[in-house]
């Protein structure tokens, strides 16, 4: 406009006018701080003159307190007697047990389920579609209560309790399985999983190098699986193949012995498996038909068989496009494993909410949730994007 | 001991659902052979090529490639596809893979061929589709003609006996197909290779073909030498057609 | 297209008869190889094996009609369904006052309108904004009554289906606009503003939507100065507002982020001011993208408000908690779950499936 009189004319002066977009958003950025700072400092002074008046105390100290109450499973050994720090540890501990534990089970259920949705065979893809549209529409609390109350009511008590296969003892009381005892030959067995595991990888590196020299390819798949069984087979058989198991046998009106899944956290990792996995198996299913027929087409007519076609085309491909919308549903699993309160497992939701109610700091006790899933949120977060940007495909 | 006919075709029939796509497609290509398929879109010519490699399957009639007959059995298929390579209208091409990659992909996991050698041969063909510079490069990075040169490339990594070409420049810029019809060319004039290709370049099916077919309605209506094809058409549909394709 | 190859001729022949009809269905569909006829078997088991005890313990069995539950204990193994026909006004009105529980059924029929309104394209204008507000009001005036002949039922009363229908339908409704703000936030070149949005946003998806619950029920009566109370539905209600908003924002961000570049440019091009560009050329075009996830975001929403039973509040899922504890009725846990689960479903369901339809449609006039 102004510039066209002419060469050698400088820019217009700025003048500080409403017009400059520049002035407006700086006045409009200041509104909109002061704003926000005016509201927490109403909020925060209203707070503080109520914790007053209220003789609520505040801080953080009451982390080293004595707890005073006992938590019904812990990993970790907690008694009245120890620290509220202590127990928000074990809450902590118990939500990333279930959670992920949920995360792998239900990973393993969705990708069966979304792969037969998609099978050719009609019956299969029909079951695994009810299933799909079934367990996504109603709520994950409607889950827990089911599966909570079959557990609790419908099944029978530890006199008669289900016994689906020996040593195995299913009652209103939860699951009982048999565990192994204190024995030398276990240890070895747990000692030859180890070194399977090790193995195989080093086998599968071997491999590797193997086929780039000669072209040889080696049946991984096998070899893996026969070390990782075998190894701690053999390990079992060394150590004199103990059949003796610390089978769970009633007395009186319980059991004693073997492993316990108490009915809280058999319901709520039942819960949480079976609601989620019907949203996997969709990003699976979204996942593998984002592969575009094309690609199939192009590997088989290559002369790929189906599972090196499955490996080393489809599946690299479809990763890509599954691994985001899973971050989230594993995200998901996590944050909704927070309803156990509802049901009584003592996840972190529950015992910070028994710490709140007992110290009445109730802004502590909030901070204190919203800090652990916060921080489990987050890092996910940052590793998925850093994740993301890793696999992006290349594009011009 | 070969015999002369490589690929032979006889009664094929097909249909999707109701509708009749291959009505008694009969033919016959000897070893060495170039053929151009032309015709209108819809008659059928890509289907056919497909059957040859059992991306499709017919419903009626034998198909023979190189003396095995094509059955249900999985063995059968991936031999005689280890020996027919195919080129794609829409390329194809491993986009989560290096140029290189996808070109040695095959050779080592069905050829069971090791690395270095499958990389060599891989830039040999680069080399031969003129864009050796590209191969640490990502398909998502080429251009249409490079990633077309680049999926001819792949499919000769294999070293077949007979390529099908399914319209491969057809999804193609204009001044982009002459990159690839040229390397089809190049191909044809080292001959030994027996080609199948549909397109509509009849430019191309002029310089190299030995036979030209038309298809339409799922039938071969007309089969001649370029030629003739070309100059004295018999059948009215390939009057018409020709007079809609050469303007 | 004149020479369009015709579809029937003479010279055609039917397909083989291998290879069409019912026979051939089920060779291809359940029978192609071991594996297929191996897949079908298990199936078939499995569906042997659930189905039948299913229909006999939930049709066959199952107690109807009785007024106590001996009928139902008498006939074991067996659904309860008596005790649903027993307690059904409690699950789906709470302890609404009983005679006057005509007028929750129209308040979730109006909200079931309002939803049904909302999905239909004709509304999809400033109508709609008249439309909510009406709907608004009128389910006010059923719920709490008190003008107009309504004897006066206060909120601590409402429960049931018509609670979580409005939890979820407000919350949704009234975080939309504030979805919104923080979507063009978030994308605005002002550090400050979309600072603060992206902090808002991220931390509302990264808790629980309890932690936001329990901070409604326990942290906001110490934010207000004495004196000053909200009660715990309307306490809720906002929890459930300020989780929906940040998920709306992303919603929306989708959507915005979605719109052409070339939009903006011709937008800026026409000398049009940032609001008149948001206001008439953008967001209307990113709203219509949005619409199938924001069905989806909604049937989340509405699974979600059923926890506010951990805050005690009567909703659907308390109420039916609260049909269980009749001493009277004792072990009928499964069958009312089932029946909740059923309301749940044909609503989620229906939902999910109009979003369905509507993405398809959508897709085809929005190919790019």
């Amino acid at each position: 406009m102004a510039s066209a009189h002419g060469t050698g004319i400088k820019p217009p002066a700025r003048r500080l006018t409403w017009n400059d977009p520049t002035v407006r958003a700086v006045v409009y950025q200041v509104i909109a701080l002061g704003l926000v700072a005016f509201g927490v400092w109403y909020l925060v002074s209203n707070t503080l003159h109520n914790l007053e008046t209220r003789k609520i105390a505040s801080g953080f100290d009451f982390l080293t307190r004595e707890a005073g109450f006992a938590i019904g499973e812990s990993p970790i050994y907690f008694g009245p007697e120890n620290t509220y720090a202590r127990a928000i540890l074990v809450g902590i501990l118990n939500t990333l047990r279930v959670a992920v534990v949920g995360i792998i089970l239900a990973t393993l259920l969705g990708t069966i389920i979304g792969i037969a949705r998609l099978s050719k065979n009609w019956l299969l893809a029909k079951i695994a579609s009810l299933y799909v549209e079934v367990m996504r529409n109603i709520p994950l609390l409607l889950h827990l209560f089911f599966w909570y109350a079959l557990i609790t009511e419908i099944m029978p008590g530890p006199r008669d309790a289900l016994n689906p296969m020996p040593g195995v003892f299913i009652s209103n009381r939860g699951i009982k399985v048999p565990s192994p005892t204190d024995h030398f030959a276990f240890d070895l067995a747990a000692g030859g999983f180890l070194l399977g595991l090790i193995l195989s990888v080093v086998v599968a590196q071997w491999a590797k190098k193997r086929q780039e020299r000669t072209g040889l390819t080696f049946p991984l798949m096998w070899s893996s699986l026969a070390l990782i069984l075998g190894l701690p087979l053999l390990g079992w058989l060394i150590g004199g193949a103990p059949t003796q198991l610390d089978v769970p046998v009633l007395r009186g009106f319980n059991f004693q012995g073997g492993a316990t899944l108490t009915p809280e956290y058999a319901a709520l990792l039942a819960g949480l498996v079976i609601y989620t996995a019907g949203f996997i198996a969709e990003v699976v299913r979204s996942g593998i038909l984002a592969v575009s027929h094309g690609q199939w087409e192009a590997a088989s007519a290559l002369g790929f068989t189906r599972g090196r076609l499955l490996q080393l085309i489809v599946l690299p491909q479809a990763l890509r496009v599954i691994i985001p919308p899973m971050t989230s549903q594993y995200l998901n699993i996590t944050k909704n494993s927070s309803l156990a309160i509802a049901i009584g497992y003592p996840d972190i939701v529950s015992i910070a909410n028994t710490t709140l109610n007992q110290t009445g700091q109730a802004i502590e006790g909030i901070l204190v949730i919203m800090g652990v899933y916060l921080s489990i949120s987050l890092s996910i977060s940052l590793f998925m994007n850093w994740y993301n940007k890793h696999i992006a495909l290349v594009e011009r | 001991m070969a015999s002369q006919q490589m690929i032979e075709l006889q009664d094929v029939n097909k249909w999707y659902g109701q509708f009749h796509v291959l009505r008694n497609v009969n033919l016959s290509v000897k070893r060495g052979e170039r053929i151009v398929i032309c015709g209108p879109s819809g008659s059928g010519k890509s289907t056919m090529i497909r059957c040859i490699n059992r991306l499709e399957e017919h419903q009626q009639g034998h198909i023979v490639v190189d003396g095995t007959e094509l059955t249900n059995d999985l063995k059968n298929i991936e031999a005689i596809r280890r020996d027919v390579g195919m080129v794609f209208q829409h390329f194809n091409l491993f986009p989560h893979l290096t140029v290189l990659e996808n070109l040695t992909l095959a050779p080592i996991w069905v050829l069971k061929k090791p690395k270095a050698e499958a990389e060599e041969t891989a830039m040999k063909y680069l080399q031969r589709v003129r864009i050796p510079e590209q191969a640490k490069k990502y398909p998502g990075q080429l251009s249409g003609g490079q990633q077309q040169r680049v999926a001819i490339a792949r499919s000769l990594c294999m070293q077949p006996k007979i390529m099908l070409f399914d319209e491969p420049t057809s999804a193609l810029d204009p001044e982009m197909v002459k990159e690839v019809l040229d390397v089809m060319v190049g191909l044809a004039e080292e001959g030994g290779m027996t080609m199948l290709c549909v397109t509509h370049e009849m430019g191309f099916a002029k310089a190299v073909a030995h036979r030209v077919i038309f298809m339409d309605r799922g039938e071969i209506v007309e089969q001649n030498t370029p030629d003739q094809f070309f100059s004295n058409p018999q059948n009215e549909r390939t009057k018409t057609f020709l007079g809609q394709i050469l303007h | 297209m004149t020479n369009a190859p015709e579809i029937t001729g003479e010279t055609d022949i039917a397909p083989p008869v291998s290879s069409t009809g019912i026979v051939a269905w089920m060779r291809e569909r359940l029978f192609s190889s071991p594996l297929n006829i191996i897949m079908t078997v298990l199936c078939g088991l499995l569906v042997i094996a659930t189905l039948p005890p299913f229909i006999e313990w939930a049709l066959i069995k199952a107690v109807w009609i009785s007024p106590t539950a001996d009928a139902c204990r008498a006939a074991r193994g067996g659904a309860c369904w008596a005790f649903i026909a027993e307690k059904h006004r409690l699950i789906l009105f709470g302890l609404y006052p009983y005679d006057e529980q005509w007028r929750p059924l129209l308040a979730a029929l109006v909200n079931i309108a309002l939803i049904v309104a909302s999905c239909m394209r004709r509304f999809w204008n400033i109508r709609l904004l008249y439309i909510w507000g009406i709907g608004l009001v009128l389910i006010s005036w059923l719920m709490w009554g008190g003008v107009l002949g309504l004897s006066y039922v206060e909120n601590t009363k409402w429960g049931g289906l018509p609670l979580t229908l409005i939890l979820a339908t407000f919350g949704v409704g009234f975080a939309f606009p504030f979805g919104i703000v923080l979507a063009l936030g978030r994308r605005s070149n002002m550090p400050a503003i979309k600072t603060l949005c992206i902090m808002y946003i991220e931390l509302i998806r990264g808790v629980p939507l309890i932690s936001l619950l329990f901070m409604s029920s326990v942290m906001l009566p110490l934010f207000f100065p004495e004196g000053f109370s909200i009660d715990k539905l309307l306490r809720a209600q906002i929890a459930i507002i300020m989780f929906a908003a940040a998920y709306i924002a992303e919603v929306v961000r989708g959507g915005l982020q979605a719109i052409p570049k070339g939009q903006y440019e011709a937008a800026d091009a026409l000398g049009l001011s940032y609001w008149k560009k948001t206001g008439l050329i953008i967001l209307p075009q990113a709203l219509k993208i949005v619409i199938p996830p924001m069905v989806s975001l909604f049937i989340a929403m509405f699974k979600d408000t059923s926890l506010v039973v951990i805050i005690g509040i009567f909703d659907l899922m308390n109420a039916t908690k609260a049909s269980l504890t009749d001493t009277a009725w004792k072990g009928f846990a499964v069958e009312s779950y089932i029946f909740v689960s059923i309301i749940y479903f044909v609503f989620c369901f229906s939902m999910s499936k109009y979003s369905q339809q509507l993405e398809a449609r959508l897709a085809t006039g929005h190919k790019r």
